[in-house]
């Protein structure tokens, strides 16, 4: 049993397992599943989330509040034209990311990971990465192993909702998640994979949550493609060598007690931030 | 801080989205008021408070809560045009913003008319990553999650009736997990709650249901036992 980023790495050594080991022994004794089952619904939100973060990639889709819409169709296509600043991965990775935000705000099938609003960050990390290395199904599987072994963590000592925590919870969360889940795909230790979860969540302590027209539009799908892109930097600055100073847990905690002294006009109200622009209000005037 | 049992609550719920709390969450509240319908909808109102009523449109708060009516998982495809199937199937619905003190920023309150012409009444919000928590129906303060299976009589209030019932689950092998005894002004009228660690076999549902005492017996069964997709 595991509650904190601490016990999971110290059973990780103990055992001399990876995290997506102990996770899924958890999974398969807090529910009775045995292994096989466990990978089989976990391979069905795989394919849910291969979906939902390629479809509109090459589908016209409309979303509820028609704010957004096409983000990631251009990024594929501004990749298809040449040089990039940041290069083809980075790329992918933000076009699935952007595209499975657009799908989620098309009432499309997604899977919240942790949630909906930052539905499109864990899907892009672990299946660019996977494409990139031509790794197997069932390493992206551990990836989603490890990502909900640290949601588990957050949700457990602080909170992945964008009411209680501000985005920082939600699209912080989940970079978090997937940052560690990158870095044990890649060969890393469950202690670089802490690492690579911390580094994520400094990135973006603080981030409020203030959707215009309070819709998971603008500008979630924008942080959902910069969250991934701030898992897949984090991951890769664990992978070198480099350490979080503060760790994982104090991290957690800290994000927690960040979201707590947030104001309630920060955290999914539209009562602040981006939502009461100029342009946000008019949006959200339009839209009623 | 919540308790999380299984990867795939962090990892989940699988939903047609945009929002577990509005969209996800209001689809089970739906189903949790076609149970208490006893799943004979012939037409619903359906009152939307706060944030719900303010951001339905955006986030398809209405079809959500029409597709729970109408049986619908929040994963169903079918969900986007759930009012037209609504349309097509001959069930009424209808949405009006409301302001209801006190209540939960996201609530909903469901007036239900049955085939013979009785009304159901429930109420309740979306609290937050899908979960729900239902606070009334037909009159009777609850607090029902949809996570277990949730028997609501309503009876005839003198002595006895309380351990009738109780046997009959125990001798079946049903173990109450909660359990909460009301009454309703005229004293007359009682209702029990009780939520079960498991689901309760049908035949014994009838055995309470016709009991003498028994004037009306709603079964909920845990809304997020058919979500396991």
């Amino acid at each position: 049993m595991y509650n904190s980023g601490r016990a999971l790495a110290d059973l990780c050594s103990e055992r001399k397992i990876s995290i997506s080991e102990l996770v899924l022994i958890e999974e398969m004794e807090n529910t009775n599943m045995d292994r096989e089952s466990v990978l089989e619904r976990l391979d069905e939100v795989l394919s849910i989330m291969e979906n939902s973060s390629s479809y509109s990639l090459s589908n016209k889709v409309e979303t509820l509040g028609g704010i957004i819409g096409g983000e990631g169709r251009k990024m594929m296509e501004y990749l298809l034209s040449g040089d990039t600043v940041t290069g083809e991965w980075i790329i992918k990775a933000m076009a699935r990311a952007f595209a499975c935000s657009e799908y989620n705000a098309s009432m499309g099938k997604i899977c919240a990971a942790p949630t909906a609003g930052s539905c499109g960050i864990i899907p892009a990390a672990i299946l660019t990465v996977g494409e990139k290395f031509s790794l197997d199904r069932d390493v992206l599987l551990k990836g989603l192993l490890v990502s909900s072994g640290l949601g588990k963590i957050i949700s457990e000592n602080a909170t992945v909702s964008g009411a209680e925590g501000g985005c920082q919870a939600e699209c912080g969360a989940a970079a978090a998640m997937a940052a560690a889940a990158i870095v044990e795909m890649r060969g890393g230790s469950p202690e670089q994979s802490l690492h690579a979860a911390s580094i994520a969540l400094k990135n973006i302590m603080g981030l409020i949550c203030d959707p215009i027209a309070g819709l998971v539009e603008s500008p979630c799908s924008k942080r959902n493609a910069s969250g991934v892109v701030n898992a897949m930097i984090s991951a890769d600055m664990a992978l070198s060598g480099v350490e979080s100073i503060v760790p994982f847990d104090e991290v957690v905690e800290a994000m927690y007690n960040v979201g707590l002294g947030m104001h309630q006009n920060f955290k999914e109200t539209a009562k602040g931030g981006i939502a009461i622009t100029e342009t946000g209000l008019k949006l959200a005037e339009k839209i009623k | 801080m919540k308790r999380i049992n299984s990867i795939f609550d962090v990892l989940g719920p699988v939903m047609i989205g945009p929002s577990s709390s509005h969209t996800a969450g209001a689809a089970r509240l739906g189903k949790i008021a076609r149970y208490a319908a006893e799943k004979d909808v012939k037409s619903v109102k359906i009152y939307l408070h706060g944030s719900f009523a303010e951001t339905a449109k955006g986030h398809g708060t209405e079809k959500a809560l029409a597709a729970g009516i109408l049986g619908m998982e929040p994963y169903d495809e079918r969900l986007r045009r759930s009012l037209e199937i609504a349309d097509e199937s001959g069930v009424d619905i209808e949405f009006e913003a409301v302001e209801i003190r006190g209540a939960h920023p996201n609530t909903a309150r469901f007036h239900i008319t049955r085939s013979d012409g009785s009304l159901v009444t429930v109420t309740g919000a979306s609290i937050g990553g899908g979960a729900v928590m239902v606070t009334e129906i037909n009159g009777f303060d609850v607090e029902i999650t949809g996570e277990y299976y949730t028997i609501i009589t309503k009876h005839v209030d003198i002595k006895g009736i309380i351990s009738k019932v109780t046997t009959l689950l125990a001798r079946n092998n049903v173990n109450i997990g909660n359990m909460k005894v009301r009454r309703n002004v005229n004293m007359k009228e009682a209702s029990m709650i009780i939520e079960t660690d498991e689901n309760v076999d049908p035949d014994v549902v009838e055995e309470i249901r016709s009991l003498d005492e028994m004037l009306s017996l709603i079964v909920i069964k845990p809304v997020k036992e058919a979500e396991n997709v």
